[in-house]
């Protein structure tokens, strides 16, 4: 088999350095009700075989590049620069282990700083972790810590949050405290004020919001702080952050985002990369990996893991959080991305991505009984339909347009998000593709 | 004609291979600087059309400041980034007995099936008709992993091991509050891996610790003693953290479901069992898989991973959403609680957005397929062969506290070295001017200075024998009063020991514009 | 002014009304270069073997008991910009936490510095 090294001469020898007679003797604890075990799978195949089977399942999905694509909320499809992929390909990068031993990981030490640093910068922060799961446990471990920090327990989730981050923090957080929702209000900033009280540890916002929505959190900031409260800002399109205000800027105590739109494929929902920063007086409540400058005993610059007393394999029970894995390729495509693109680059792509979308949106509410819901938005924004939503995407689908997200797929029991369909646009969305969705959803509504 | 421009056949000096240099390069070993030091703002290593806005539909929300990024010019980047990857050790360039990691060849076709465009470029919340082959690809990796197993479900969505720890101990948490009661406290053994307390902490229990016999597995007794009606249940490894195989399992299943309690089994070092023993003969409720260890997607460097939970009958109801199920239509996820509801499932919640790591589930799949039950079967004796192996050609000059066989990984404490001043930590640095990735050290902590190695299937004899002769030397070494080589090693890392005590007492975590 | 110690490796020293609580050479050894100090608040009650405050070093992190009853009356806010005192004087200027005894008579059942040396060699 092709990535076994050893052969039959091989193990002979070993049995007989180990003194065993044959390998079940290595074995020889297994119980016996658990021996003899029998598995339904097929035996082992080349690579040629395997890459006909999986072939075929890949030929039964439509590629997003295929065809005139517009879904967002939370995954946006953006151009990727070759040289990412080719650098994270490197048997460096791709197979090396967590930086434990420092000296023989200054590549991934660095590179971790560098994102720590770009994360930092992008969301107006003061210190950034070495990236989180991804952007909705990156939110659990937000409330999480800002349960922490001010001593209560109660988050306000904003109504516009991803419904998946709401559940995921319902589930992760859920424990620890009492979640509050407010009701989802498509197009309109809520009014948190009524929400807060004396027991209230965090407010969490998502801007651009799941319906696309642009949020300034300022105002939130004053009232969730009026409240003794922190407001977590939520950021699931990294993009936008090269054109809209940060959310450090905007007042917030703690950013989680989702990385996926630099430098990371849509894959299906993962691989992603949570970014997770906050102000430094909170440090040592942050979860997650941390790489930190120091000198070597030459006294020359180099980078270690740092402040790991806050972590699982020392604080066990008592740890900030029980990560132990981070997602430090796809973080590396992250900055690898970000780099390419320097101040200049996202700007631009901020620009085109804002460009393509209001150009979309006004070619759509052009259409008769079409109604754009979000007045300001970044890439995305959500149109309200003269039928339901389902009915028409499923229908621009057949088309051959994969035309947005519907509401009602995230909001499963609001009846009144039933014609609401999510769109988003980004720089891969091409004048043709615009002019195709326009005339498809003519047609459709005629 | 002859070439009268002549040049010299040999050397004409010798200059200490140590002496410094001016570049301070010291010939393909480069140093790098940060990229905020060699980026300029104004520079783009990406060609992007300059699209004037001259009316934002942005709220008044546009930035007013500059981010302060530094760009790069794609040869830049692209040097940046080979050079930084240059001071790295990895897999692929050298042995990496990384005791707990499975450090395992990362098979290339793994990487190349992950970037077919009908598995990378697929959104998550494109219409389930288009993504059929994608549900098709999770549907068969969930039947191998519950297949390989012998449990009848498993949760496809936690993100790695210690999330799916959180999820085993969460479904654990439903499963009591289901049957109306509350009970407080995890048992865990004194040798666990951190993430173990951490997560039954995080799920509001208490942590109560058992320990070890004199023969590194849990102590009956101690566990009997413990178990009470307020235990939740137990979270065990198996083969435990020490790399020996639990043999009391079955005994121990029995005692916690007599007391009305769960049995999570840590599955980090399934890869010593793949193909062989189904964990569910051994009386499991719940066992978290690293795809990232056992099935061979690559460690990038700490991540991502992937980490899918088999549940038992009595746990499979509080799978969190989303559900995979098939029916005429084809396939389909379920992401409605009362849709699952309606199923006659009692989801727990959500472990994260969407339907899970995709990428690493090609990768895996990619690798189950390739090796096959009995490819899988023979990894897993290969694993515990070479680790046994390596124990028996080093016990005699190391100190093992287990006696052996041991499964795939080889444990040595630190008492071996009592009479000289050398310490674990030397011996890893050590390592490292000697070619190797250290083993992991200090860890389980219920052996003094512990050295675990597991080499894992994917290393040839050669490369055994190689690194048993190796630390046959350095111990030999270190026995004879060896020090200086020690203590300043590594020397010829990229860097020499790094001071981690002013990294903590003075953090700087971030790069600074002077 | 008798020293006392406990077996979690913290020294209480009684002055008058006030007792000075720190952790001792032993346990700043083992735990190594100390990076952080978490300290108590000034008013704070604890009951003897409470949780009063954490000392982290680069490898691990140890809790800190309160020895016995009392209020917290004075945290030491040198260690915070100096975590490395604990290193150089850990029985000495690197105090942790001064409080007020619940019950100043309770001292004598704690160990005294030859109970506690020969508690450290036996461990």
């Amino acid at each position: 088999m092709r990535y076994l090294p050893l052969t039959r001469d091989d193990r002979s020898a070993m049995l007989a350095k180990i003194g065993a007679a044959g390998i079940g003797d290595l074995f020889r604890d297994v119980p016996a009700a658990a021996r003899g075990a029998t598995f339904d799978l097929p035996p082992h195949a080349g690579e040629m075989e395997v890459e006909r089977m999986l072939s075929g399942l890949a030929s039964r999905n439509v590629a997003a590049g295929s065809i005139p694509f517009f879904c967002g909320a939370g995954a946006y499809r953006h151009h990727v620069p070759a040289s990412v992929d080719a650098l994270i390909q490197r048997s460096e990068f791709l197979t090396s282990y967590t930086p434990y031993q420092p000296e023989i990981a200054q590549g991934t030490l660095q590179v971790l700083f560098e994102f720590q640093t770009q994360v930092a910068l992008i969301t107006g922060m003061e210190v950034a972790n070495a990236s989180m799961y991804d952007g909705s446990t990156a939110t659990a471990e937000a409330v999480l810590m800002a349960h922490r920090l001010t001593g209560r327990n109660r988050a306000v989730l904003s109504g516009s949050l991803h419904p998946h981050y709401v559940e995921t923090v319902r589930t992760m957080a859920g424990l620890a405290g009492d979640i509050v929702i407010a009701p989802p209000a498509p197009g309109r900033a809520e009014d948190f004020a009524g929400l807060l009280d004396a027991d209230t540890s965090c407010v969490v916002v998502q801007n651009p919001d799941v319906f696309g929505l642009l949020r300034d959190l300022a105002p939130i900031a004053e009232a969730a702080h009026a409240k003794g409260a922190l407001l977590i800002a939520v950021v699931t399109e990294a993009v936008s952050l090269g054109l809209i205000e940060s959310p450090g800027a905007m007042g917030a105590d703690i950013v989680a985002g989702e990385g996926q739109s630099l430098g990371n494929g849509l894959n299906f929902g993962g691989p992603y990369v949570g970014l997770f920063a906050a102000r430094e007086k909170y440090l040592r409540q942050m979860p997650g990996r941390l790489a930190g400058q120091t000198v070597d005993a030459a006294g020359r610059r180099g980078f270690v893991l740092t402040l790991s007393a806050r972590e699982q394999h020392i604080r066990r029970e008592k740890a900030t959080s029980n990560i132990c894995t981070n997602s430090g390729l796809c973080a590396l495509a992250f900055s690898i991305h970000l780099s390419l693109l320097g101040e200049t680059g996202l700007n631009r792509l901020a620009r085109l991505n804002h460009a393509r979308a209001r150009q979309l949106a006004d070619r759509l509410s052009a259409v008769k009984g079409v109604e754009l819901v979000t007045p300001a938005f970044f890439n995305e924004f959500t149109l309200k339909l003269p039928k339901p939503a389902s009915f028409v995407a499923d229908a621009l689908a057949d088309k051959g347009v994969i035309a947005g997200v519907r509401a009602s797929r995230l909001y499963p029991h609001e009846p009144r998000l039933d014609d609401h369909l999510i769109v988003a646009a980004t720089e891969t969305n091409t004048d043709a593709d615009i002019d195709i969705y326009a005339a498809a959803l003519r047609e459709v509504l005629a | 004609m002859m070439n009268a421009q002549g040049r010299p056949t040999s050397g004409e000096a010798v200059i200490a291979a140590d002496a410094p240099t001016t570049s301070g390069h010291r010939g393909l070993d480069h140093e790098e600087k940060l990229i905020f030091e060699i980026g300029r703002s104004h520079v783009t290593g990406v060609d992007l059309p300059d699209v004037a806005l001259d009316e934002f539909r942005l709220g008044g929300l546009a930035r007013k400041h500059a981010i302060g990024l530094a760009g790069l010019s794609e040869p830049e980047a692209v040097r940046h980034y080979v050079r930084l990857s240059q001071r790295n050790a990895s897999i692929d360039a050298s042995f990496y007995p990384l005791g707990s990691c499975t450090m395992k060849h990362n098979p290339r076709l793994n990487e190349k099936m992950a970037r077919l465009p009908g598995f990378a470029d697929i959104h998550p919340l494109q219409p389930q008709k288009t993504v059929q082959g994608a549900l098709a690809l999770i549907a068969e990796l969930a039947r191998w992993l519950k297949e390989l197993t012998g449990m009848p479900a498993v949760a496809m969505t936690p993100k790695a091991g210690a999330h799916g720890e959180l999820c085993g101990i969460l479904a654990i948490r439903a499963a009591l509050e289901a049957r109306g009661e509350r009970r407080t406290r995890i048992l865990v053994p004194e040798s666990a891996h951190g993430t173990n307390p951490a997560t039954a902490a995080l799920c509001g229990f208490g942590v109560a610790s058992i320990k070890a016999n004199d023969d590194g597995r849990v102590d009956l007794a101690a566990l009997e003693a413990a178990i009470g009606p307020d235990v939740a249940g137990l979270m065990l490894t198996n083969p435990n953290t020490c790399g020996l195989f639990e043999r009391d399992m079955i005994a121990i299943a029995d005692m916690l479901h007599r007391a009305g309690a769960y049995f999570y089994c840590d599955g980090a070092n399934f890869n010593a069992i793949v193909g062989r023993v189904k964990p569910g003969a051994l009386g499991i409720d719940a066992m978290h898989i690293n795809l990232h260890k056992t099935f061979s997607t690559p460690h990038g460097g700490g991540g991502p991973g992937a980490g899918p939970v088999v549940f038992s009958e009595r746990l499979a109801p509080y799978a969190p959403l989303p559900l995979l199920v098939e029916d005429a239509g084809g396939f389909r996820l379920i992401e409605d609680m009362e849709e699952a509801h309606g199923q006659g499932a009692q989801p727990l919640g959500r472990m994260c957005a969407f339907h899970g790591q995709m990428g690493m589930f090609v990768r895996a799949l990619t690798y189950m397929l390739s090796h096959g039950a009995d490819g899988l079967r023979q990894a897993a004796e290969d694993a515990v062969l070479s680790a046994n192996y390596i124990l028996a050609s080093l016990k005699d000059v190391m100190s093992a506290p287990y006696e052996g066989p041991c499964m795939h990984e080889a444990l040595f404490d630190d008492a071996f070295l009592k009479d000289s001043d050398i310490t674990t930590l030397d011996i890893a640095k050590r390592l490292i001017d000697e070619g190797f990735h250290p083993m992991t050290v200090y860890f389980p902590l219920v052996v003094h200075g512990a050295m675990l190695i597991e080499p894992t299937e994917t290393e040839s004899k050669a490369t055994l024998d190689e690194f048993i002769a190796v630390m046959r030397a350095i111990v030999a070494e270190a026995k004879a009063g060896g020090v200086d080589r020690f203590k300043a090693a590594p020397q010829l890392a990229p860097r020499m020991r790094l001071d981690e005590t002013k990294a903590a007492r003075q953090p700087v975590l971030r790069w600074k514009p002077a | 002014m008798e020293t006392r110690f406990t077996q979690s490796h913290e020294w209480i020293r009684l002055d008058g009304e006030i007792a000075t609580v720190g952790i001792t050479t032993y346990a700043a050894e083992q735990l190594g270069d100390v990076v952080f100090v978490e300290l108590p608040e000034p008013g704070k009650t604890f009951a003897a073997g409470a949780q009063a405050a954490v000392v982290e070093s680069v490898k691990a992190a140890s809790e800190i008991y309160a020895p016995l009853s009392g209020e917290v009356t004075q945290a030491n806010g040198a260690l915070a910009g100096d975590p490395a005192k604990v290193n150089v004087d850990p029985e000495g200027e690197a105090w942790f936490f001064k409080m007020k005894l619940k019950d100043g008579g309770a001292l004598s059942k704690l160990m005294t510095k030859d109970q506690y040396t020969a508690f450290v060699k036996g461990a």
